[in-house]
């Protein structure tokens, strides 16, 4: 990496030797590869070209999880990077390690950036706010799941693809009627944790944690074992022994089943938009995720998931100004809309929302403002402005083991979800005590 | 009957030895003595602070029914790992080393598992047992049977057992075919000429002689089923469905670089040091009794 910089360097120096003698260099650890890493590596190159003062070098460090531990590796060495991309569910993580990071606020006040808070969507903005409404990392790539439907399946099996599938009430007739009509695979599901628990208890207004999940404090538990929660899980348990709920993985594994046209519908991220548009070689179609009509009259919204870019702490003022330029830069309308555009993102302000709308791109691609609708139609409450909790990542994995149990018949929702939380607080417990 | 070579001074063995030493220093003993320390403590992620705790991690381990679950889980993977990987391994030997005609070729062949990192291994089985598009599970559902690794946690332990012991029988198969080549033809063709037939001759004499090969397979088995399958049930299980695949060594893994719980991680790392040292033991001490040099 070292001669990579060196080259980056020497490159800037034989262009222009004056300005290159007093450009910043800030280091940009992100997890994106493939078409996401162009889209950054673009981004990065705008930035560049846009001023002489800073250079920022961007660096693939692994999916999320690689790219969150590489951060903390360089921390504990102190070589970290100005600016890292830590996933959503490794927010409490990054906001417990108060001496690692300097929140963005105070980046962006110290660099007398840009800066409006106000200009990003709530929903978005809440998932990396404190309760004081001080915006700690800045959001990045955000999600948030629907429904996906391949309406060539549903002609097939005879039942009439423009049904009103708002409601889960009412997608279980469809799915008895994609049953009855000789479908095998009525519905599948991406990130069970995250669209049938931790999304559903904000779509519902219930709470998945206590203390706002996990915003007011670090002794907050698990609270996913509630009614509304269980009963969703209940029928999703019966629709699973019935053959009616295809269970794949716990990731997205759900994903090439549906794209291969085998399965009727799919939950799964908005940001899925660009592999089924690409794959899908059916009539597809997104629906605002379903909500259940007997435990809220109208759905609240949905939370976010996706990462957002920490700033490190330990570098220099001059440094830190770069990194307010550049974010500054990341959220302006025009940067955010083509990210939107190109990816199936969120726009994390409401002016690249309605941008991307006067464009006339919602109308050229129908269902992608979907998304966007759902999780702002409403202000977020205490249980849909997103999750803070620690160890996180490892507590979804303790959920998804938990819901195989309820996919293979093995516990009923009830004692699954009484485990979940029994087994989740204890790791919560020690979280608090790590971070005291 | 040992054989000793003595020394008269003190410093030619102790130069000969330092490398060793040198090396057992720097990679074994200072790493594993960073995690017994480590293990006293609950640190956040970033090193900034750590909470002194005596033996609350071994505690908290210990007290989690899940921990103790993998114990169980560990050792019915390691025996079903260690068995699949060694006897098709010295099957496969005994039959290459009768061929007179292509034994090149057949060999080469069998080496070949071995060079595929067992990531990929682990990936190649995931998509042929693949429930919905797999080719294997395909036939089975052709058959009538219904193979679902993501639910249920028998197929999925007999999955990631598959995995990790097929790359390991081309490891196997090496030693096993060396160690059958060194058999000394005289005592089979005597005992040949005596009219012992062939499986005969292979319980009383070949066999016998190649212990001390499977007994050094045997430890080197356990201890890649212990501490390397890691890839393969990464790719394939991820520890799952509920924690019906999740070994120790996983276990250090997730905790330790999923969960940033680096307390409890070596605290496990360092249990699992006894255990791996106690089996060691246990091995040398009983099964090696067995062992003919």
């Amino acid at each position: 990496m070292k001669n990579q910089l060196l080259g980056v360097i020497a490159a800037t120096t034989i262009l222009s030797p004056i300005a290159a003698a007093a450009q910043t260099e800030i280091q940009f650890w992100h997890a994106f590869t493939g078409r996401l890493g162009e889209l950054v590596a673009a981004q990065v190159d705008e930035f560049n070209a846009s001023q002489s003062d800073y250079v920022v070098v961007q660096t693939h460090k692994g999916n999320y999880s690689e790219t969150l531990n590489a951060g903390i590796a360089a921390f504990r060495a102190q070589e970290q990077p100005d600016i890292l991309m830590v996933f959503e569910v490794g927010t409490a993580t990054m906001m417990a390690a108060g001496g690692a990071i300097k929140p963005v606020y105070e980046v962006m006040a110290e660099s007398g950036a840009n800066f409006d808070p106000d200009a990003y969507i709530g929903a978005v903005k809440g998932y990396y706010t404190t309760t004081d409404g001080e915006m700690l990392s800045l959001p990045f790539n955000s999600s948030t799941p629907v429904l996906w439907v391949n309406r060539d399946a549903f002609k097939a099996a005879g039942v009439d693809p423009d049904m009103d599938l708002s409601t889960w009430e009412n997608v279980g007739t469809a799915l008895d009627a994609l049953k009855a009509g000789g479908e095998d695979c009525p519905l599948v599901t991406a990130w069970q944790s995250w669209i049938h628990l931790e999304n559903f208890s904000a779509y519902h207004d219930v709470p998945f944690a206590s203390k706002d999940n996990g915003f007011g404090g670090l002794d907050t538990e698990l609270m996913l074992n509630g009614p509304a929660q269980v009963a969703h899980l209940t029928a999703l348990g019966e629709w699973a022994r019935d053959g009616k709920f295809i269970y794949t993985g716990r990731r997205n594994e759900g994903g090439a089943n549906f794209r291969s046209g085998e399965c009727a519908l799919f939950t799964e991220s908005s940001a899925g938009y660009a592999g089924i548009s690409a794959e899908a070689e059916f009539d597809f179609e997104v629906r605002p995720l379903p909500y259940w009509k007997s435990i809220i009259d109208e759905p609240q919204n949905t939370i976010i998931g996706g990462a957002s870019l920490w700033v490190m702490s330990g570098q220099t003022d001059e440094e830190y100004k770069g990194v307010g330029e550049f974010l500054s830069f990341l959220s302006t309308s025009n940067v955010q809309a083509a990210w939107h555009q190109n990816t199936g993102y969120l726009p994390i302000t409401a002016e690249a929302g309605d941008a991307t709308r006067a464009a006339g791109f919602y109308e050229q691609n129908p269902g992608t403002d979907i998304a966007v609708i759902q999780m702002t139609a409403k202000d977020p409450t205490a249980n849909s402005k997103g999750l803070r909790l620690g160890s996180f990542d490892q507590i979804r994995g303790i959920i998804d083991e938990e819901l195989e149990a309820i996919w293979s018949g093995d516990k009923t929702a009830q004692e699954a979800m009484d485990s979940a939380k029994e087994r989740g607080d204890a790791l919560l417990r020690r979280f608090e005590q790590a971070n005291r | 009957m040992e054989k000793r070579v003595t020394f008269r001074g003190w410093l030619l063995p102790l130069v000969l030895i330092a490398p060793q030493v040198l090396i057992s220093a720097v990679f074994f003993f200072y790493p594993a003595g960073q995690a017994i320390w480590q293990s006293l403590f609950i640190p956040d992620p970033f090193g900034l602070s750590a909470q002194f705790v005596g033996l609350g991690n071994f505690e908290f381990l210990l007290s989690d029914k899940f921990y103790r679950a993998a114990f169980l889980t560990t050792a019915v993977f390691s025996i079903l790992v260690t068995l699949s990987s060694m006897i098709p391994a010295l099957f496969l030997a005994v039959i290459a080393d009768r061929l007179i005609k292509g034994s090149g070729v057949y060999r080469t062949m069998l080496i070949w598992p071995y060079a595929v990192a067992p990531a990929v291994a682990g990936v190649l089985w995931l998509f042929m047992f693949n429930t919905r598009v797999g080719v294997v599970s395909w036939y089975l559902g052709q058959l009538g049977y219904d193979w679902n690794h993501v639910l249920n946690g028998g197929e999925a332990m007999g999955l990631v057992v598959i995995a990790s012991a097929w790359g390991r029988i081309s490891y196997n198969f090496l030693f096993f075919f060396a160690a059958l080549q060194s058999v000394p033809r005289s005592v089979i063709e005597a005992a040949a000429i005596d009219g012992a037939h062939f499986w005969r001759r292979f319980f009383t004499i070949v066999l016998p002689l190649i212990t001390p090969t499977a007994f050094f397979l045997l430890v080197v088995n356990v201890v890649y089923a212990f501490f390397e399958t890691f890839g393969v049930i990464h790719t394939i299980t991820s520890g799952g469905p509920q924690q019906s695949t999740t070994i120790l060594v996983y276990k250090v893994f997730s905790d330790g670089f999923v969960g940033q719980d680096l307390g409890s991680s070596s605290a496990q790392s360092v249990i699992l040091l006894l255990v791996v040292g106690l089996l060691t033991v246990i091995q040398f001490k009983y099964v090696e009794k067995r062992v003919h040099y």
